[in-house]
């Protein structure tokens, strides 16, 4: 890698909600306007720097939102010299991150945008819902698995099947993780819930309860990436990102080769080796969190635990504040925010907790941080680490 | 009263499927190169990428590999179906298919149960293969 060329996050903002809405009655690509101003101002950089831009989202399609890069660009009275509209669902964000170090490492760009808006809470529409049933779809639509939640309703039944995991140790991750959104005031849901709570929500798609889906939101976030050298003369701590990869094993559910193994096995691998890491030097994990069962499958793909081990993993609040593995520590997809592609939150949050900015819900110390995003229906995982130094 | 829920878009590759499903009959294409039957259809082997396909009935049994009762529905259409049984089917020739357990008591269905084709004809071009538990 050329010295100097080395990729770093120096700005990341999330949109403020209220109730799960954002507040104003902001559209996709306001909230994108501003959260793009508010990263770029903590970077100390400004619009007229950025010569990359990547974005991702379902606003707009069939539409404004097709061409969805040029849009954004033209939105912001932006002309990069980097366009990447990547989008494989809710792990878009991390690939981005990906290709912008690549870019920034090859000299291809300087300053790259990542951005991502959306209402669906407030339209109350889920962007997935109105697939029609052409070309690979005319098989599965057809049947009413509600997407996404009957796919991954079916690879916890398959877990439960192969290695005796409960309903209970579900809950187990939907607690903890509630246990973290009471530490953030940004959070959407922060009331405590029990194991109890979560049997006794109602049943969407067995094993999966309502308590066990994330939940329902508007959203939007940026991230900011630029070279180290260029990042010597701004005032935000630099994040190196040291590894990362990305992958798919399917598209449609009917096409996983195995229902309780991700792609996160062969992501989470390339990129721990890449930033020359192991477990046991990672401070803290967030992981795409659409449902409790996407949080034990992908610890387990990661290697964090063995095969069929992730039930007894997450048992005992271990992922809980306080607790020895602190996973999803802005309080998640299940009760932070989930505006449709989680995958922009887990960066942020990542970033956050590397410069020692959460407060009461800071992970002491935290020098190195796995942030992975898992995309349509476990269809594809990216994997990312970040460190502090 | 009209047939409401999602149809199968037919297009030239998937036509001899549906047709076949149509005349109660399930057929997989068969790899004549390296032997592998594949769902859905496809131009080439998705295993060796071979394109000598060759059409062929299948047995239409297979096993639950796994599945959910849906208390919610997909859409509206489905409403009234509440709760129903979607389930991956693992053919005996190796595919894997979504489908629909067709039973009384959804509740009853479990991972590994013994499941045979059935054809539940929707409309009058389009007949669904469903599955029923073999008792």
């Amino acid at each position: 890698m050329t010295k100097g060329r080395e990729p770093v996050i120096v700005g990341v903002a999330d949109a403020p909600l209220e109730n799960g809405m954002v507040r104003g009655g902001l559209n996709p690509l306001q909230i994108q306007a501003l959260a793009a101003k508010s990263a770029l101002e903590e970077a100390g950089l400004g619009f007229g720097d950025v010569d990359g831009l990547l974005t991702a989202g379902s606003w707009g399609i069939p539409g404004s939102g097709s061409m969805m890069a040029l849009t954004v660009a033209e939105y912001l009275g932006i002309q990069p010299v980097l366009l990447d509209g990547t989008q494989i669902g809710g792990s878009s964000f991390e690939a981005h991150v990906a290709h912008a170090a690549l870019a920034l490492q090859a000299g291809y760009c300087e300053v790259a945008l990542i951005t991502y808006g959306s209402t669906q809470r407030s339209e109350r529409q889920r962007s997935l819902a109105g697939r029609g049933p052409g070309l690979t779809l005319q098989y599965e639509t057809p049947y009413g698995l509600p997407t996404p939640v009957g796919a991954y309703a079916m690879a916890a039944h398959r877990h439960m099947y192969e290695y005796g995991t409960t309903p209970e140790q579900l809950a187990e991750i939907a607690v903890a993780t509630r246990k973290w959104a009471a530490l953030n005031p940004a959070a959407t849901m922060r009331d405590p819930i029990t194991a109890d709570d979560v049997l006794a929500s109602p049943m969407i798609a067995s094993p999966l309860h309502l308590l066990d889906c994330c939940l329902v939101t508007d959203g939007g976030g940026a991230v900011v990436m630029t070279t180290a050298e260029r990042a010597r003369d701004l005032p935000a701590r630099p994040i190196p990102v040291r590894g990362y990869s990305e992958t798919t094993t399917h598209a449609t559910i009917g096409s996983m080769p195995d229902l309780t193994l991700t792609g996160a096995q062969r992501s989470g691998s390339r990129a721990m080796q890449m930033a020359g890491v192991t477990h046991g030097d990672i401070d803290v994990v967030e992981i795409y969190d659409s449902f409790t069962v996407t949080v034990l499958l992908t610890l387990e793909a990661l290697g964090f635990c063995g095969r069929g081990e992730g039930g007894a993993f997450v048992s005992d609040q271990r992922t809980a504040p306080g607790g020895a593995f602190p996973l999803n520590t802005n309080g998640g997809g299940l009760s932070y925010a989930h505006p449709g592609m989680y995958g922009m939150f887990v960066l942020i949050e990542a970033v956050r907790q590397l410069r020692g900015e959460c407060g009461p819900r800071q992970v002491p110390d935290a020098k190195v941080a796995l942030a992975h995003g898992t995309g349509g229906v476990l269809s594809s995982t990216v994997t990312c680490i970040l460190t502090r130094d | 009263m009209a047939y409401e829920k999602p149809l199968p878009v037919v297009n030239e590759e998937s036509r001899p499927f549906w047709d076949a499903c149509k005349r109660h009959e399930l057929i997989l294409q068969h790899c004549q190169a390296c032997g592998a039957y594949g769902f859905y259809p496809r131009m080439l082997c998705k295993a060796c990428h071979s394109d000598k396909l060759a059409w062929e009935r299948v047995s239409g049994e297979g096993t639950i590999y796994s599945y959910t009762v849906c208390h919610r529905p997909a859409g509206p259409a489905f409403k009234a179906e509440v709760p129903y049984v979607v389930a991956l089917i693992e053919l005996r020739e190796g595919p894997r298919m979504v489908s629909n357990i067709v039973t009384p008591d959804a509740e009853s269905v479990r991972i590994g149960q013994a499941v045979r084709v059935t054809f539940d004809d929707v409309t009058e071009d389009i007949s669904l293969p469903k599955f029923v538990v073999k008792g």
